[in-house]
């Protein structure tokens, strides 16, 4: 009897070990977004401005291009589309395609003063509201500086007061990206 | 003054003439002697030692009362004429009505001598069956919450927590990731027979690294051959739901027992008196369950207990950047409010722990016990989180599987006026960080191996006063498996210094292997005095040291459930406590006060301060920093009882903290507010054991903190303007009233009904609290009604 407690006690430790697979694997990082890229074609010139974030959330902040910011021309207006990247993959993951195809849970908020421009969203959802990925931005006036805050928020109440024209305040959601660029208009 | 010892002498040489001196022994039904039973005759009074022997002197001739008594047994109490020196042995019977008290005297002598304990019941625990552990041990003074929602709820002893409070549950140190703030004990209440708070970390036998106090639960245990079964029944209005919990427990003092505990809470969406806190429902399933085998001289005991808790974290909590933190801070409004759902959705906690041990215990003479005891945790911590991509949202964000083996050996032995007690213990672990979450984890998959040793002597001068001493040696050693960014390696400043810990290269990521030994010399040393008129004074100077923990080592990033970068910093060192502690007690007949001031200097403490913040693609984040420094903390807690009536008490519990951060010559952050808790009680046995409580909870606002507010830009009106974000301004302080009445219907001899009908915050009163981690969010709960019923059979 005692032996056989005394054994029990042996035994339990053994069959408990569950060995756990330790391997040492690194963590394949999913739904990062490194790359959020702005394109404003009009005036007969193309405008390209970008912030990439290569390690992720690391101590390294975003390199925005070009250096200073972008120009843009007194009262023209652009053809603006806005285009989200994981460069962390090779070849680079298209993440716009996700936003348009779950449209109806995303939109993309510009935010800038108007002395430097108004934007208009061109795009819809499902639903025929705008999703925020083409756009056009109408330059303000000469002279301005500032800065443009785009925003790309997910599972946001598309349909509170002011959303489907571009005010942020009611959206809600949680924010999948947001980067300042400055801009001035010349 | 020669006089006064002639006069002193003659005087006892008087009175003893007319004096006799009395022994015996006091043992139980089977004539095993019992051991500190309290042999009160005439004026005179004393405890038997550990062969249940006593010894009376001085006691007057003539008729003269005889009272004995013992925990868990019914007293004796009888007349007895006393001409000549007399033996009088008695023999004690077991009450099985006093089943928790049994607990009390079976391991009074396995914690500690000379630390202020503060104890509470199962009268008490049952009251909290629909809530947690933390809440119940709230109503111990000295200990505050620390909150994340209102299911995640962890204890604060004089402003310490989490590893600084260990919690021992059923003689297992629980190991459930207790590093975390928004990790709550992962423990059902209802498995609680009686739970102690030692304050201090005198209590060696559990460990050296109790640097804030140790919380202890014991199960109840029946010693007597019955089968007692439990059922309570919760409903609450608040959370639209409630729990049962249905014990059965067969009890015996010799051969087989065996117990079983089942447990399950279904809650919904709290509410505030303002709007609903969507997602903050709650479900528990939990089941634990023992067999004892007991003789005279051994027992054996095996046990198994299951933990499986889904938890909803508040939706208005996620937050994405500075911004939202910012704009939630200001609006005082949370950013969701959706209809009352029972649904959780993420982001939530799923938890589940497994403990299963064996125990055995063998006495090798009366005095002398051995007891070894292997146990097995299995904590599986799961996050979810809301993601980017809805194919992940089923997926955790963070799994943690974390195993602990542990093997404890204790010996103790009584010798004429000591008492000894030593041990070792011998501990693995293993934690892994599941990689298959897409998301880098902070913790890292680790192993950690630890051995101790302790021993503890107590020496009894008489029974009036005792002198305890203890030591304890620790080595632990922790080598953890880390995939490093070479940016934030880096950033860190870790290239020269830990060169060495890196073994391999994976695109941007360093693949380290750091490890780190520690060892830790424990001390304390007591004394404990009981004078006349039933006052007793306590003192207690302690030691410890605790280990940097996984998070404070080794996070390096965003901690997705608090929105905040954290750093943890490979260079922490060990923090040392040195804590002097003290407790009066003085009992008149209607009127009991307890005062327990205490002062705990801390070498290197380690916490958490914002140092600004790092800009991501999302947005800027605020970076908080694991730092150390030197720390005073300094309070009181006072606790009074008073019986105004045969109907009517009243009870009051203040307690006060103050936490100095030496080196900046701030205040520490996160330290409790001055509280001060009034209850009126109003009993009346005659109607069916009525009682009612009223309580009043008053919870200064916190004045002492330190500014750690940050600058940072955000867009108002279209412009990016600079902003002051306000994380340290304590939100306002509060008054609560709560009401509690309960009544007993007997059934019969064996089973009776007690019903309670309470409510919580009566006035539904709208506050914030300092320690709630979503103070910046929302606000606390509202009125609580809530129905017990529970049978006793």
């Amino acid at each position: 009897m005692k032996n056989l407690k005394l054994i029990a006690l042996l035994v339990i430790p053994v069959i408990f070990s569950t060995s756990c697979s330790n391997d040492d694997a690194p963590v394949n990082e999913e739904e990062v977004i490194t790359t959020v890229r702005v394109t404003l074609v009009g005036g007969g010139q193309t405008i390209v401005l970008e912030s990439r974030d290569l390690d992720g959330d690391g101590p390294n902040a975003p390199v925005l291009t070009p250096v200073g910011g972008g120009i843009l021309v007194a009262g023209t207006t652009y053809t603006g589309s806005t285009e989200f990247l994981n460069e962390l993959e090779d070849p680079a993951e298209d993440i716009t395609v996700e936003v348009e195809e779950e449209g109806a849970d995303h939109q993309v908020f510009y935010q800038l003063p108007s002395s430097i421009g108004t934007v208009t969203y061109t795009d819809t959802d499902t639903n025929g509201k705008p999703i925020g990925l083409n756009f056009t931005l109408v330059a303000g006036t000469s002279g301005s500086t500032g800065t443009l805050t785009v925003t790309l928020r997910h599972d946001l109440n598309k349909s509170a007061a002011g959303v489907a024209s571009g005010d942020i305040t009611n959206a809600g959601g949680s924010t999948d990206a947001a980067v300042n660029f400055s801009v001035a208009v010349n | 003054m020669r006089f006064l010892s002639i006069l002193f002498f003659f005087l006892v040489g008087f009175f003893g003439y007319a004096q006799v001196t009395i022994t015996g022994v006091i043992s139980d039904e089977n004539g095993l002697p019992l051991t500190d039973a309290h042999v009160h005759i005439a004026n005179k009074t004393t405890s038997t030692d550990a062969n249940g022997t006593y010894v009376l002197s001085g006691i007057p001739k003539g008729k003269q009362k005889l009272y004995i008594s013992f925990i868990g047994y019914y007293a004796i109490e009888e007349t007895i004429e006393i001409s000549a020196d007399l033996t009088i042995n008695r023999q004690l019977k077991l009450d099985v009505t006093k089943l928790d008290d049994i607990t009390i005297q079976q391991l009074s002598n396995s914690k500690s001598e000379s630390s202020n304990e503060q104890v509470l019941k199962s009268a008490t625990i049952e009251k909290f069956s629909n809530q947690t552990l933390g809440e119940a041990l709230k109503e111990v003074s000295g200990v505050s919450i620390l909150k994340t929602g209102n299911t995640i709820v962890k204890p604060v002893i004089n402003g310490l927590h989490s590893n600084r409070v260990p919690i021992i549950n059923n003689n297992v140190r629980l190991e459930d990731q207790q590093w975390g703030t928004e990790h709550a004990p992962n423990f059902d209440i209802n498995a609680a027979g009686k739970i102690t708070v030692i304050k201090g970390a005198s209590a060696l036998q559990y460990g050296g690294d109790a640097i804030g106090g140790i919380v202890v639960i014991e199960p109840e245990v029946i010693k007597k051959d019955t089968l007692v079964g439990k059922t309570i029944l919760n409903l609450s209005s608040n959370g639209m739901g409630g729990s049962l919990s249905s014990s059965l427990q067969k009890g015996n003092r010799y051969g087989w027992s065996w117990n079983a505990l089942g447990t399950f809470k279904y809650l919904g969406d709290r509410e505030t008196p303002d709007y609903v806190l969507s997602n903050s429902g709650n479900r528990e399933q939990n089941f634990s369950g023992g067999i004892r085998f007991a003789k005279e001289k051994y027992n054996f005991n095996a046990m198994y207990s299951f933990y499986n808790a889904q938890i909803g974290i508040i939706k208005a909590s996620h937050i994405g950047n500075v911004n939202d933190l910012y704009n939630s801070i200001n609006n005082q409004q949370p950013s969701v409010i959706e209809p009352f759902t029972y649904s959780i959705d993420a982001p939530k906690q799923e938890v589940q722990h497994h403990l299963a041990k064996v125990n055995y215990q063998r006495w090798l003479n009366e005095n002398t016990s051995i007891d070894f005891q292997y146990a097995f945790q299995f904590n599986n911590r799961l996050e979810f989180d809301v993601r980017r991509n809805d194919e992940n949202t089923n997926k955790a964000a963070l799994d943690l599987q974390l195993a602990t083996h542990t093997f404890l050996a204790d010996y103790k032995t009584n010798i004429g006026n000591w008492r000894l007690k030593s041990g070792l213990n011998l501990g693995y672990q293993n934690n892994f960080a599941n990689p298959k979450t897409g998301v880098r984890p902070l913790i890292p998959s680790y192993e950690k191996l630890d051995a101790g040793l302790y021993g503890i002597a107590v020496y009894k001068f008489d029974n009036a006063t005792s002198l305890e001493s203890g030591i304890r040696y620790d080595f632990s050693t922790i080598e953890a498996t880390k995939y490093y960014l070479k940016s934030r390696w880096t950033e860190r400043g870790y290239d020269a210094e830990f060169s060495h810990f890196i073994v391999g290269e994976e695109g941007n990521q360093w693949l380290t292997k750091p490890t780190f030994d520690y060892h830790n010399i424990t001390a304390n040393i007591g004394f404990r005095k009981q004078f006349h008129h039933e006052m007793e004074w306590l003192v207690n100077m302690s030691l410890a040291s605790r280990n940097p923990n996984p998070s404070e080592l080794f996070s390096d990033g965003l901690h997705h459930s608090t929105g905040q970068i954290e750093l943890g910093d490979l260079r922490l060192e060990k923090e040392q406590a040195y804590k002097f502690n003290t407790t009066f007690k003085k009992d008149w007949k209607s009127f009991q006060v307890q005062l327990n001031p205490f002062i705990n200097r801390i070498s290197n403490f380690i916490y958490l301060q914002p140092i600004g913040f790092e800009t991501t693609i999302r947005g800027a984040f605020p970076v908080w920093e694991f730092k150390q420094t030197e720390a005073l903390l300094t309070g009181f807690d006072v606790n009074t009882k008073w019986s105004i009536s045969n109907h009517f008490s009243h009870e009051l519990g203040m307690a006060y903290v103050n936490g100095q951060n030496l080196s900046t010559n701030e205040y520490l952050i996160d330290m409790p507010p001055f509280v001060i808790n009034n209850k009126i009680q109003y009993k009346n046995e005659s109607w069916f054991n009525f009682v009612s409580e009223l309580k009043s909870e008053v919870v200064f606002r916190q004045n002492q903190f330190p500014n750690y507010n940050f600058e940072t830009n955000i867009v108002v009106d279209d412009e990016l303007t600079p902003v002051l974000v306000d994380i340290s301004s304590p939100p306002k302080g509060y008054h609560l009233l709560h009401l509690y009445s309960e009544m007993t219907f007997k059934i019969n001899k064996k089973n009776s009904l007690t019903t309670s009908f309470s409510v919580q915050n009566i006035m539904n009163t709208t506050y914030r609290d300092y320690l709630n981690r979503q103070r910046f969010f929302v606000d606390e709960m509202g009125r609580n009604v809530q129905i017990q019923l529970k049978f006793n059979y």
